[in-house]
């Protein structure tokens, strides 16, 4: 699914990634670790079609509209509620039962109740979970996910660990994380940043 | 493109650009007869004319370049386009300045809305300054060298588009106030004098060019090295 | 057809983010109103009317421009743009929601500065809306893909204007000139053929702005 030769990025001068080689298969789950500024957000943004290479060659065999990618910020409109964000991914995505399928991650995000709130109004949790629901919004094949377990509380955490065993082996995974102990089951594969 | 310190191309149009220049210079000032109602003045136009149209050129360049980016996700035409937007501002800013002279041999005034040629090009100085605004604002990258793209596509409509405006503004908001007696029709010496001094101009922007990105790419080229050696 | 539907799912969520914060909007009218009474000091009593239109027209673009450097405020802020970009519409949708969007605020401004204007100054003829309709599609088109690049930038609210300005500098000519002439229909042509031809510029070109 994801083909990476020598693969570099650098932001004018500052050089973030360099000489990568990576592979990762259809239902891979790869963990990717590393310090602060070792490149784990750049690689999943490449990753994702945001930015280019500056160099070496990225293949990503699934089209846009399979791919869902959860980034550092939730992406969705503070001033918008929760369901008027989804709703309009949902469009966007051309998800089939666009309503019942909001419906049915909301809920399952335990986001139900605070559905017709503006996202402003929410805690850094409820956004990180929002943000979740919307990645996961169209089903992707092939998802990327920029430290998920940031700013969840317990109670989120064990809700992603549920969705996260759920999805290794139906789904591609690339998850990059502060706490590769916890999702160290589901892993087939390990990249270390530096 | 050559990054060799002993580069023909550039030391063959610099020689051009030198030869032509010079020989059209002393033909534009002491073979061509002097036009018949202007006089001596006149002979600005040899170097005013080739100015803007090299300026015009090299935003066209630019534009091709910037179109072969954008076409073939290339970033090498990045630096291409940006270099030949840059010989363009400088023939253009030429053209405001000979375009000025002239005017104030000719009417006394160093600047008039009713010349459509300077109005123009005040529009374009600010437009491709603009660029050069644009590209100091954004990290270098892929991003900036796309949206460069763009924006050197949009200068290059912009120009018959400010022409057209410039004209249909003329009498209504700017004053008609001098009319140049422009023949179109150059006699004999009077075109052979002109394209020599417009085949220097361009041989001049080629060179300046050329030469300009030769040290681009040298520089680019040193960084690459430096990186791979830490 | 999905591609439309895209577009008014964009503009709507455009219109309702206004509709809830409505500051951009607010700001907008404040400003050309307060910028019209400027105006009114700034010029002395012999002043011939028709130099009154030419005011009107700096106080509109100004106005857009204001408008303009809030377009994507909100993507911005929260980088949501990149959300937009990832999914699987035409980017151009993007564009072509933000502008119809952008082309209502302008409209809603000029709703209430045109008749501030006829109480000022001078009167409103048929050409000059016809004119500031086309002038507003222009100013949409190109100043929705200028605000994208300017909001990628470093400098977002300071390099907007100077894009635009000189790209502004043909639809101020078509505007004064559709409203000053005694031939305005050749103005108002211009000004459709500006439209026409950076509207699919912008149109075509977006996509390169917003990805890499």
């Amino acid at each position: 699914m994801i083909r990476a030769r020598g693969l570099g990025r650098s932001f004018g001068t500052k050089r973030v990634l360099r000489g990568l080689d990576l592979d990762v298969a259809e239902r891979d789950v790869l963990v990717v670790t590393g310090p602060n500024g070792s490149g784990k957000s750049t690689l999943l943004a490449l990753c994702a079609g945001l930015l280019a290479p500056t160099a070496g060659e990225l293949e990503i065999e699934v089209e846009r509209g399979r791919l869902g990618y959860l980034a550092h910020e939730p992406l969705v409109y503070r001033e918008l509620t929760a369901l008027e964000n989804l709703e309009l991914y949902g469009r966007l995505y051309r998800v089939p039962e666009r309503r019942e399928r909001i419906g049915m991650l909301l809920e399952r995000f335990d986001l139900w109740e605070a559905r017709h709130e503006r996202v402003s109004t929410y805690s850094r949790g409820m956004q990180q979970r929002l943000a979740l629901c919307r990645t996961l919004l169209h089903d992707p094949d092939l998802l990327l996910l920029d430290e998920p377990y940031a700013g969840l509380d317990e109670a989120g955490g064990v809700l992603l660990d549920g969705e996260l065993a759920a999805l290794a082996g139906e789904r591609t995974l690339v998850v990059s994380t502060h706490e590769p102990e916890r999702i160290a089951r589901l892993a087939t594969a390990r990249l270390a940043l530096a | 493109m050559s990054t060799s310190l002993r580069n023909n191309t550039a030391v063959a149009l610099a020689v051009a650009a030198f030869v032509l220049l010079l020989g059209g210079l002393a033909l534009a000032f002491y073979w061509v007869p002097d036009a018949p109602i202007e006089g001596f003045r006149q002979r600005i136009f040899y170097i005013h004319v080739p100015v803007a149209l090299t300026a015009y050129a090299c935003f066209g360049w630019a534009a091709w370049k910037a179109l072969r980016l954008l076409w073939l996700r290339d970033e090498r035409y990045d630096l291409e386009s940006y270099t030949a937007v840059h010989m363009g501002l400088i023939f253009g800013i030429l053209t405001l300045v000979t375009g000025s002279i002239w005017a104030r041999t000719s009417w006394g005034v160093w600047w008039s809305w009713g010349e459509r040629q300077l109005v123009l090009f005040l529009v374009l100085f600010l437009f491709y300054s603009a660029y050069f605004m644009l590209r100091y604002s954004v990290d270098p990258g892929p991003r900036r060298a796309r949206m460069s793209a763009v924006y050197a596509l949009f200068g290059v409509v912009l120009i018959p588009v400010s022409f057209l405006a410039i004209r249909l503004a003329e009498g209504l908001i700017h004053p008609v106030v001098f009319d140049r007696n422009v023949n179109s029709n150059l006699a004999g010496s009077q075109l052979f004098t002109f394209l020599v001094c417009f085949a220097g101009t361009l041989a001049l922007a080629a060179s300046l060019y050329v030469n300009e990105l030769t040290g681009k790419r040298v520089d680019e080229r040193l960084r690459e090295l430096r990186e791979a050696l830490t | 057809m999905n591609y439309f539907s895209d577009v008014g799912a964009l503009a709507r969520k455009d219109l309702r983010l206004e509709l809830r914060s409505r500051d951009t909007f607010l700001s907008m009218v404040l400003f050309v109103v307060a910028t019209l009474v400027v105006f009114s000091f700034s010029l002395p009593a012999q002043t011939e009317a028709e130099a009154s239109y030419g005011l009107l027209w700096v106080a509109l673009l100004f106005t857009a421009i204001l408008g303009l450097t809030r377009a994507f405020a909100a993507e911005r802020e929260q980088r949501v743009l990149d959300g937009l970009v990832l999914a699987p519409c035409d980017r151009s949708a993007i564009w072509l929601g933000k502008a119809l969007a952008v082309v209502a605020f302008l409209a809603l401004a000029e709703l209430v500065a045109l008749p501030a204007f006829a109480l000022f100054f001078e009167p409103v003829t048929w050409e000059l809306v016809a004119a500031v309709v086309l002038a507003d599609l222009g100013l949409a088109a190109v100043g929705t893909l200028l605000a994208a690049m300017a909001a990628a930038s470093r400098a977002r609210e300071l390099l907007l204007p100077l894009l635009l300005l000189p790209l502004a500098i043909p639809i101020v000519v078509g505007g004064v000139g559709a409203s000053i002439s005694d031939d305005p229909g050749r103005f108002l042509g211009f000004l459709a053929l500006y439209d026409l031809i950076f509207a699919i510029l912008s149109w075509a070109s977006f996509e390169y702005v917003v990805t890499e």
